[in-house]
């Protein structure tokens, strides 16, 4: 029947596919590699594992984690839910008997679909930067890592930035800011905490959606216009970057009065807006820049080896590249550390949970890793699998990305019994009994 | 000689009027549920549940939604994702809500508020027809994202408005692993074709047609324009819904507005087109289609020795590929892939003989 021939000959292909190469990667450790490099985010996506890959790659050409060498293998998801789904479970099991590490989707949407799955296959799930706050509480959510920076904290410091350039907390109180926001699960994940800093701090906010993927922004910048706000939080993702910077120079809004938030702190956001971005402020966990050791070390030994990533060389060092490379850090730095633990080979994804709960790293640590500067000093625990909470400002010149604050610090504290409210509503309905972070090794 | 009916004979009406007359044809789906409910969930493994048969039914069973609409009533709709949305979200409300309420209670309860919602929006199809009426339809599904993301109610206040799926429990049993999730959905698609099925052979059905081939000559003789149409639409969002809950809470685990955008509803608009207007089977073959050559084209892609080509325009060939075989199977058969399959039968009725 036609129904079912069609299904077997679908099998036959993807069982020659798993066996046409038997490469034996015995010996390995596995990354499985959720990566878009076509669609509306490819320049966020390419940059991001082009970076990523060059770091394992240069791990590699240096002989490996103790030894043990790294493989990956890519599946495109666009950055659509399904298909990010359909590649977390082609890729879960790992590649010719290397087992997999650790998941980067790079994507809340797929993050959001994926984070049962994770838990109960075992397998760390790792959103840099971005994820589902509430995932900071490792005892409600032990196998999802939002590192460095989760949302919360990312609004947090936002305000006590515009605190800061205002003369202090205290005279936020009458401030108008706008949010523009990406009409996604990412864009909205802040709406509720901003609203909970405005009652706090006593400034107005105004939230407006752009739908996604955002290229149309006209109504809401005259919006903007007649609001005249202090300031403008600009939380967008791709294309709807260099839109938002240039509907904002037609309405006459100026752009050093523009902040963006973690994804909208790129090259590739401010670049295409040409002059219109000229004095856009954004955040950013990590410098661009290509003067790190580690840097200097990919350069070396991949790219001037001819094996890099990146179609185009020019991106190197990027702010989304260097994310990768940060990415690749962390990674890297989980499986070492586990394998202190379970020993040196490859390891599975609940051995590389382990590492990752008990990642820290101090200024000591990164200077030997030659990432003094370019990651943030980090420790996570049990309870707290976020670890950073700090962002640094920059400021778009033209032409680059010039650091113009230093570490800027999240309110932490602030943000915690939220989280945790937030975490123990997560367990009730779905009957997760959370662990006791006490008792956890 | 296969598909030959010689030698069966109707000594009864009711053996005239069955589902399927011939043998051959209950065999075969008889083989076809047994391999279906017995071997796949032994044969197959999580890949194949979570990322392949699961959004196949699901996306069948959407399918068969638009089919009883638009292949069998004749009504175009652009409104598909938006019921599966109200029918995802309904769901999660009951099951939230309401303490103690069956799984499968609150799928048809989602179902129903599907229902409702399309009868809503079905009301302009009394006065206006075709493409306008699929404008028209287009209202919905702006209409129910924009309302979705706007009432932080339906998603139970999330920050970011995604909904998490309860446990997938039926009867003190638990359906959550990926099998179990497979065999829950498969159970739900196959009573609902069931449904599907003795629907369209119903007066309802046979009204549906009337009104599809001609709807004035239809309301001449005798049948009621207004109850045909708007049943249709509420019927079709019946289906849709709870395809729509299956997609939120047995295939994805979560779901977010966006996720039922204009997209979805033109997914499900080209897997009756390619499959087949007004067949039940042609779901299944547009469903299939449309889920697994993607995927098919991605794992051949994959086994391209890597450094080839790059992986960014492996994307795109694969893409423009997709593209080509949509192209290729509308030009050799319109009808779509069901009208393949009636042509099949009928070579193998003769077969081994030509004439």
């Amino acid at each position: 029947m036609f129904k079912r021939s069609l299904l077997s000959s679908l099998a036959l292909a993807v069982s020659l596919s798993a066996t046409a190469f038997i490469a034996k990667a015995d010996g390995e450790q596995y990354f499985p590699l959720q990566s878009y490099r076509v669609g509306p985010y490819a320049a966020g996506g390419t940059g991001f594992f082009g970076g990523f890959i060059d770091y394992l790659k240069y791990v590699n050409a240096n002989g490996g984690v103790n030894g043990v060498k790294l493989t990956w293998s890519e599946c495109e998801t666009e950055y659509v839910v399904e298909k990010g789904v359909e590649c977390y479970e082609r890729l879960k099991n790992g590649l010719n008997g290397a087992p997999a590490a650790a998941t980067n989707p790079l994507s809340v949407g797929i993050a959001y679909a994926t984070l049962d799955r994770s838990t109960a296959d075992k397998l760390p799930l790792i959103t840099i930067n971005h994820g589902r706050t509430d995932s900071t509480d490792g005892s409600v959510f032990p196998y999802a890592f939002p590192l460095q920076l989760n949302p919360y904290s990312e609004v947090s410091a936002i305000i006590n930035y515009i605190g800061q350039q205002s003369g202090g907390l205290d005279k936020l109180s009458g401030k108008k800011i706008v949010t523009l926001y990406h009409g996604s699960p990412y864009g909205k994940e802040t709406n509720e905490v901003l609203q909970a800093l405005a009652d706090k701090y006593g400034f107005s906010l105004t939230l407006l959606e752009v739908p996604h993927p955002g290229n149309e922004q006209q109504s809401q910048w005259l919006n903007i216009r007649r609001a005249k706000p202090d300031w403008v939080i600009l939380r967008g993702w791709g294309v709807m970057n260099p839109v938002a910077l240039k509907s904002a120079q037609k309405v006459g809004f100026p752009a050093d009065r523009i902040i963006g938030n973690i994804w909208s702190n790129s090259e590739e956001d401010a670049a295409p807006a040409g002059a219109a971005a000229k004095g856009f402020i954004s955040i950013t966990t990590h410098p661009s820049g290509t003067t790190f050791p580690v840097t200097q070390g990919i350069k070396k030994d991949v790219i001037d080896a001819g094996h890099g990533d990146l179609a185009d060389p020019k991106r190197f060092g990027t702010v989304y590249y260097n994310l990768g490379v940060v990415n690749g850090i962390l990674n890297v730095e989980a499986v070492r550390l586990a394998q202190e633990k379970y020993g040196h080979k490859p390891l599975t994804g609940e051995q590389v949970r382990w590492g990752f709960e008990h990642l820290k790293l101090d200024d000591a640590r990164l200077k030997e890793l030659g990432a003094l500067g370019l990651v943030q000093p980090l420790q996570l625990s049990c309870s707290d699998h976020e670890g950073g909470g700090a962002v640094r400002f920059q400021q778009w010149d033209g032409e680059k990305w010039n650091l113009i604050s230093d570490w800027v610090q999240a309110d932490r504290a602030l943000l915690r019994p939220i989280i945790e409210a937030s975490a123990q509503k997560y367990a009730k309905e779905k009957g997760i009994t959370p662990r006791d972070c006490s008792q956890a090794s | 000689m296969l598909y030959n009916e010689a030698g069966q004979f109707s000594t009864r009406y009711a053996q005239d009027r069955r589902v399927f007359r011939l043998r051959q044809d209950r065999h075969a789906l008889l083989a076809l549920l047994l391999f279906a409910f017995v071997a796949v969930p032994y044969l197959g493994n999580d890949y194949w549940f979570s990322a392949i048969l699961i959004p196949f039914l699901v996306l069948s069973l959407a399918g068969l939604g638009l089919n009883l609409l638009t292949g069998y009533a004749g009504q175009l709709s652009l409104g598909s994702a938006a019921f599966m949305a109200v029918g995802a979200f309904a769901t999660y409300n009951f099951e939230l809500r309401v303490p103690g309420l069956p799984l499968l209670l609150s799928l048809a309860l989602g179902g129903v508020c599907a229902a409702l919602t399309a009868l809503l929006f079905g009301l302009p199809s009394l006065r206006i027809k075709g493409f306008y009426l699929l404008v028209s339809t287009l209202a919905a599904q702006f209409f129910v994202q924009w309302a979705l993301t706007k009432f932080s109610w339906f998603s139970n206040d999330s920050a970011s408005g995604v909904i998490s799926a309860p446990p997938l429990q039926l009867m003190g049993v638990d359906f959550s692993s990926p099998a179990g999730r497979y065999l829950f959905t498969l159970g739900v698609v196959v009573v609902l074709f069931w449904l599907g099925k003795n629907l369209v052979r119903s007066e309802l059905g046979r009204n549906w047609m009337a009104v599809r081939d001609m709807d004035t000559a239809a309301a001449v003789i005798g049948i009621p324009l207004l109850k045909t149409k708007l049943l249709a639409f509420a019927i079709s969002g019946f289906f849709l819904g709870i395809a729509g809950a299956l997609w939120a809470f047995t295939y994805l685990g979560t779901v977010e507005p966006h996720g039922f955008d204009l997209n979805r509803s033109f997914q499900v608009l080209f897997i009756i087109i390619i499959g087949g207007l007004g067949s039940l089977l042609g779901n299944f073959l547009g469903a299939a289609f449309i889920v697994l050559f993607p995927i098919l084209l991605s794992n051949l892609a994959g086994l391209l020795p890597a450094g080839l080509i790059d992986a960014g325009q492996v994307e795109n060939l694969q893409k423009m590929v997709f593209g080509a075989l949509i192209i290729l199977f509308l030009i050799k058969e319109p009808e779509g892939l069901a009208r393949l399959w009636q042509r099949f039968r009928e070579r193998a009725r003769r077969w081994p003989l030509r004439y």
